[in-house]
Formats: structure tokens, sequence, C-alpha cells
């Protein structure tokens, strides 16, 4: 047999030869494209716009980014849950609260309750979750949070422990971000490592194959003590660009997808699909940083009255959003519809003609923006700058990456005036207005005294009813001083494809145990 | 090449990977985004924040920080991704072959496409078929490949929707892989279904990528077989009686290929480039992909893995264009 001769001559006719290929491609290349996209009835397959970085939902910074909740919430079960309306409702804990002066928490957990490979869950689990959370070697970023409460003592389902400093909170961040029961024995057993090779919960689904930055495949669990979810197979499909979600929906790869643009969102509800618009727990603001004219109040409160709301809303983010006067949303616990600031452009001139101000003689200042961050970000601060205008105020626009807020926040050198959106999941309002407006946290550049005196008493306030009050008061101070700019409550868009229905969540999150066949 | 050159640029290799390796480093920590920053949930204390830059080494200077990542990276330790809780080398370890086996497809395609083309238009030279494709090379040179993707996306996803538009492979094949090269892997091991299935999700990505190369190769390649066909070995071939089709096809194009090889190889780093963006609009699983969450996330040790990875990449690459070309052009080993 003659050896194989490869030489420069013939790799380089080789070339040419291969080089006629494509003109045969079109003939060659229905072999591949031929077949159809079946959609299998049992599955349902969700374009979600970001990836899931790790599987333990309670350590790294993945535990504390709202948007990858939806998919921890499928595989594990918080302590207490949460209904679509924000309001809390029995999870793995079935009851939950202090005793009565509050130096003591009392639990009882689920009876009946399996993890994914069929051990019980117990009272052990629950108390080994919550002291592995209070642990600051664990790298929980709420250990804060968890820390406040020790000594758990367990009887049976039931369990109690000290309220080593009172956390009024404490409660509502069993329902969210960290706050996940994970298997005791199992954990353990395997270590982080092997969790995350592997990962067990109590959720209704459970984990069948993972890859990351591609996809999640989850089978249903049928011992899920809430009942077997309506759909036997979960593929959460990542894809972070929203014109490549929209197309897998459109082009019937996907059943569902989220956080899509609104126009994209109003197209293909013409197109026959279904589309939930939901306000959820996130608000677009404008923190003031009390520098410069910000010092002033009467320019303060001319921001807010030179913005018209409605109109942004309604020209900008087509309809899909809430206008709001204060960083309480509707269905936050302290929101007070009574509070309200107009839009009244007339006030606005004359409150800056008091100070010296006119559309000749303006005050200036900078806000900064992300852009493409949220929806029509920039385009909502490039209009509320021309409203601005017309009464005397001249901003500067300065954009700015979101990394860069956070930065700039933590170290209170914002602009005077800055955009961001602020989410609020378990709608309290220390979460809101008490991180953002309270001097001394790193969430807040407004360091007036005013509000550090209304604001400080309330973090430990032991009764609920005077805290809300409290808030309320503290929101109606804000709100005639002006330190703040709230401006709307985001319409979080879901579309889906014919045939199936879901229960659209206001904390943002997309649950496909909650997903059906319609 | 001279075994003596290979071992000079070998020999390049960790000094050009050092300077790489600084530059990124003080970059990134100088340029606004503070990892920590965005991790602090709400009622994070400053002493909370000061823990968590403590835990992730960030409480350093930038100089200390660099010295401790310079020695454990020595050992092959590049650090855990903040986002990730995984060790760098593993996470890139693991996407690396998927960009790997993009990139090498799209090369094919480029190759075959951009050189095919270029016979057509030489060999109809001052004809329709010239025109056509010199106007189909006008076009692809003008549009960047990410824009391609999203044009594939809407012809081949949504309006003919013939090819799976997001991910490596369908998620309910349940296909086992012991390498990362699953293309590879699937073909060596002759499993067609998902050889066909791989092939149908890297078409549009890989072809998206491949046509500003394309155009580029059928320029230059066209170019040179002009140039080729008019050297004296060509004109006494044709003198002899030989065809204009098999002097140009078997006379000039080994000439004419050399300077293609050798621009297109330079262009192929643009190529890999061009994965960060391609990847992320069609959601596949490479590297590239990863780089963007990286940034999005300030996630620091990630993205000093994945630049150093793609310096590695380039560095390869280019020397084996300078392998493959002297190898092609024998002048050039002596030279």
């Amino acid at each position: 047999m003659d050896k194989l001769h490869f030489s420069r001559r013939s790799l380089l006719g080789l070339l040419g030869g291969a080089a006629t290929v494509p003109l045969l491609g079109p003939v060659a290349g229905r072999s591949l494209i031929g077949e159809a996209f079946a959609a299998d009835a049992g599955t349902l397959t969700i374009a979600y716009n970001v990836n899931l970085p790790t599987f333990d939902p309670t350590v790294g910074a993945s535990a504390v980014n709202p948007t990858i909740q939806s998919l921890y919430q499928a595989i594990f079960d918080p302590y207490i849950a949460q209904n679509p309306d924000l309001s809390f409702k029995p999870g793995l804990l079935t009851k939950w609260g202090w005793n009565g002066d509050r130096t003591k928490i009392e639990m009882e957990v689920r009876d009946g309750a399996t993890w994914h490979n069929g051990d019980p869950v117990t009272a052990e689990d629950v108390v080994w979750s919550l002291e592995r959370a209070g642990n600051e070697k664990t790298g929980n970023p709420i250990q804060f949070v968890w820390s406040k409460a020790g000594n758990y003592k367990i009887d049976g389902n039931k369990i109690t422990g000290d309220v080593l400093s009172f956390e009024p909170t404490f409660f509502k961040w069993m329902a969210f971000l960290t706050g996940y029961v994970l298997p005791k024995k199992y954990y353990e057993s395997v270590g982080a490592e092997g969790f995350e090779k592997k990962p067990v919960g109590s959720g209704p689904y459970m984990v069948d194959e993972f890859q990351q930055d591609a996809f999640l495949r989850l089978k249903a669990n049928p011992k899920y003590w809430g009942g077997k979810p309506a759909y036997d197979t979960v593929v959460f499909k990542f894809v972070p660009d929203a014109t490549s979600r929209v197309a897998e929906v459109e082009s019937g790869q996907s059943d569902i997808t989220l956080e899509i643009p609104y126009e994209e969102f109003d197209r293909l509800k013409k197109k026959g699909f279904t589309g939930y618009a939901t306000p959820i727990s996130d608000i677009g603001m404008i923190f003031i940083n009390d520098i410069d004219p910000m010092l002033d109040k009467n320019v303060r409160l001319a921001a807010n009255y030179a913005i018209d709301k409605k109109a942004i809303v309604d020209k900008l983010l087509r309809g899909y959003g809430v206008p709001i006067d204060t960083l309480e949303a509707p269905g936050y616990a302290a929101y007070d519809p009574s509070i309200k600031i107009p839009y009244d452009p007339k006030l606005a001139t004359e409150l800056l003609a008091k100070s010296g101000y006119s559309p000749k003689k303006p005050v200036k200042f900078t806000i900064q923006t992300t852009r493409g961050f949220k929806p029509k970000d920039y385009e909502m601060i490039q209009a509320i700058v021309g409203m601005w205008r017309k009464v005397g105020i001249d901003a500067t626009i300065e954009v700015y990456e979101i990394a860069k807020h956070y930065e700039l926040r933590a170290a209170d050198k914002l602009a005077p005036a800055a955009f961001y959106n602020w989410g609020n999941a378990i709608g309290d309002p220390s979460t809101s207005t008490g991180f953002a407006m309270f001097g001394p946290s790193p969430h807040s550049v407004w360091d007036g005294k005013d509000l550090i005196d209304m604001i400080g008493p309330l973090w430990g306030e032991p009764d609920e009813a005077k805290r809300i009050a409290g808030y309320k008061a503290v929101a109606k101070h804000i709100a005639e001083e002006g330190e703040v700019i709230p401006l709307l409550q985001y319409v979080q868009p879901i579309i889906a494809r014919k045939g199936i229905s879901l229960t659209p969540q206001a904390n943002g999150m997309l649950l496909p145990q909650t997903v059906k066949p319609s | 090449m001279e075994k003596g050159a290979v071992i000079r640029r070998l020999l390049l290799v960790p000094p050009t990977l050092f300077g790489v390796a600084v530059v990124v480093f003080v970059l990134l920590r100088v340029v606004p985004g503070d990892p920590i920053s965005m991790m602090i949930p709400p009622g994070a204390s400053q002493a909370d924040i000061d823990r968590l830059r403590a835990l992730y080494g960030l409480d350093l200077s930038i100089f200390d920080q660099f010295i401790v990542w310079l020695k454990a990276a020595v050992l092959g330790d590049f650090g855990i991704s903040i986002s990730r809780r995984q060790e760098v080398l593993t996470l890139i370890l693991n996407r690396l072959p998927a960009t790997l086996e993009l990139v090498l497809l799209a090369t094919l395609v480029a190759i075959l496409l951009g050189m095919g083309l270029a016979m057509v238009g030489a060999y109809f030279r001052r004809r329709a078929p010239e025109w056509l494709v010199d106007g189909w090379v006008a076009v692809t040179i003008a549009i960047p490949d990410f824009l391609w993707g999203l044009l594939f996306i809407l012809v081949f996803g949504v309006l003919w929707p013939v090819l799976p538009i997001s991910g490596r492979i369908d998620p309910g094949l349940g296909a086992q892989f012991g390498t990362g090269f699953y293309l590879i892997e699937s073909l060596l091991t002759g499993r067609w279904p998902v050889v066909g299935d791989l092939l149908q999700h890297a078409v549009l990505p890989a072809i998206a990528l491949a046509l500003p190369l394309a155009s580029i190769v059928t320029r230059v390649f066209k170019a040179s077989l002009g140039e080729a066909e008019l050297q004296d070995y060509a004109q006494i071939a044709r003198a002899r009686g030989y065809t204009r089709g098999r002097v140009l096809f078997r006379e000039a194009m080994p000439n004419a290929a050399i300077a293609t090889v050798n621009l297109a190889g330079v262009q192929l780093t643009f190529l890999i480039g061009g994965t960060v963006l391609v990847e992320r609009i069609f959601s596949y699983e490479g590297i590239g992909n990863m780089a963007v969450d990286a940034m999005i996330n300030r996630d620091l040790p990630l993205i000093q893995g994945l630049v150093l990875t793609f310096a590695v990449l380039f560095i390869a690459l280019n020397l084996a264009i300078d392998l493959v070309t002297r190898w092609l052009d024998p002048r050039l080993q002596h030279a």
C-alpha cells in the first residue's frame, strides 16, 4: 500500500477542491435543517434572562440577585412563602412569630415535606440552615439579619430561638434573599462542591440536568407537599439577549419569556400571544444627594413638581408603569395613597423664583443615569431634563454604568441627582425608604439629620403598627421636603404562547410551578 | 520556521502574558465598578461591606493583590470567580472547547466560502458572476458579525423557523460527553444524531462569525489569483495549451493561497474577538458569553482569567500561522 504523502502542493490542492463545496451547500445543507421543532406537551420551556451562576441559594453574589430567585424557588423551598400580592403564606414553616415581649422567636415546621432524595424535611434542617446563614464564615450576604437570632431549641417540629437583637423584618427575609432551607444531612455528606454538582432541595422541581450558561432542565417533584406541578419537565434556557428571547418565543422554540421591550410585548400580543403586564416590587427613582443646589428645599420641590410622571409612563413606557409619589409602591406595607406630589410646573416655577432661578437664569446641576439598564431609563431622564428646563432647571446628563452607581452611592459621591431602580420584594418600608434614605446606610446619599432622627428609632421598633405608621410619617416628610424623586413602579412584561396560563408575581419572579396548560 | 526561531517565539510568551496580566489587573481595578458594592444587600453596614471586601481580598493594595494573584497563577491557580464561586481555571477550561469548536467551524466556513467565491470571481473575470461576487464582498465586509447574527435569528428563527437560535445543544437530547469538545467527540464516536443537532445549533453563529472573514478571504484570494495568472509560469502554461481553468486552479492557486492564508490568519484573531457578541446573541455557552457576564458582574478574577485565555489564543494562533505560512512557502524557510 502506498504511504500517505501529505505535501504542500497536495494541501493547497485540497484547499482548492474544498473551496468548491459551498457551491453545493444549498443541496448538502438541506439534510441538516429539515427537522421541525417539535413541542413536547409535557415540557415547559422558558427563555430566561439571566444565567444561574451557582446552586447554593444562600451564599455568594448570586444569592442576592433578585432575578435568579425564580430558579431557586423552583428547586428550594423558602422558610416562608409569598402570595402573588407580596403577602406571606406558609412555606416549610407553617407557623412563625415572636413571643409577647419579642425576646424569642417561635416556628413550626411542616409535616410531610421531603427532600428530593426522599429524606424528610426536619426541624434540624431548619435550625442548621438558620445557623449556617448566621455564621459569617459561610459567606451569606444577609448574615447580618440571620445572626440576630440564635440558641435554637427543637421540640418535635417546633423550634424556639432567642432574639439576640430585635430585627422587625427577620421573618420577612425568610421569604426572600437567602431565605431557603437546605438539607443538613445531605449537604454535610457531599460538601459544598458535591452540592453544586447535585443539588437537593424540597421544592416543586428537581434538578435533572444543568449546563451552565446554556440550560437548566428540571423534573417535577411527584412528592411535593404543595402538589405535583402541572408540567413534568421545565427547561430554563438562558438567553440573556432580549431580542433573542423575543425570537425564541415567536419561533415557538420557547413557551414563555420575560423582560422584553414593551414594543415587542405589544406586537406579540397582537399576534395572538398571551401577555401579562404586572406591576412589580421594583421602582424607578431619582436619588437626591444633599449637596450643592440640593440643599435648597425650593430646588428639590421644584424638581419634583416639574415632572409629569403620567406622560412619561404613557408616552415612553406605552402605559406600562404606575406613577408613584413615595418610595412605597402600592402593595407595600407602608404605602399611603394620601401622599401626593402633583405635577405642577407653575408651582415649580414659583418655588425656583423664590430662590432666584428662572428659565433664563436656571439652577444648574448634574443628573446621572444608566442607559439601557432598565427600560427607557436614559430616555426618561432626557424627558425629565426637558421638563425641568421649562421651569428653570438646567441639568446635565451624565451616563454611568450600574456598577459605577453602586460604587458612588456606597461612597456617598453621587451627583446631586441620580437615577436608579430600587427593588423591594418583601414590601417592607425598612428595605425601601429605610435603607434608601437613612444617612448612615451605605445605600443612602441623603445625610440629613431630620431623617436620621425619624428613621433611627424605627429600626428596632417592636410594635409593628407603630413602625409602619412611623414609616408613613417618614414618607410624608420626604414628600413635603422633596428629599427624593419617586418616579414609577415598573411593570414586568411576560409573554406566553397560546394554551398556557400563569400567575404573575408582584415580587417579579416567574415561577414555573404556577404555569399550567389552559 | 527554524527550531531556534520557534524557541525564540516561545520564550517571548511568558513576558507577553505577564505584560497582559499587569495591564489588565491594574485597569480592572482603576476603572469604576466595585464588585463588592454590587453585592451588598439593603441593610448591610460598613462593617459588613468591609468583611466582604476582606473575604475577596479586595482590602489589599493593588500591588499586594497582584502579587497574591501572580504567586497563585504561576502554580495554575487563577482564583475563585466572585459570581460563580468556582475555580476560574475550571470554568474557563469547561467553556473553552465550545468557543474553539465554534471558531474552527467559522474558520472552515470562511475559508471554503471565501475561496470558493474568489475562484468563481477570478474565473469569470469582467463578467456578471465577478460583479456579483464583488457586490457580495462589499456587503458582507460592511456588516459586522453580530448584525449578521441578529439577521439570521430573524430570518431562520422567526420568519422561516428551521434552525435553533440559542444554545449549543437541544436540552431534551440528554447526550452525555466525556470532554467539552462535543462536536469533535460526537464525530469521532459516530453519534450522528448528536452531530446533526450540534451542527444545527452552531451553523448560524458560525456563519455570522465567518461572513466578514470570508469576504476578506474572497477579496485577497481573488486579487492574488489575478496576479498569479499574469506571471510567466502561468502564461507559459497557457501557451502550451492548458485551459484557463487548469492554469487558474492548478498553477496559479498554490501561490495565491500563501498570501491568503497569511492574511486570513491575522483576521482570524478578530474572529475570536467576535465570539464575545455572537455567543451572547445566540446564548452559546462559550467563553465569549461568559466574558460578558463576568464584565456585568465585575467578576475580577474571571475577567482576568478570560483576558489571559484570549491572549494565549492569539499568541498560539499567530505562531501557528507563521509556521503554516513558512511551510507553504519554501522561500520563507530560508529568510
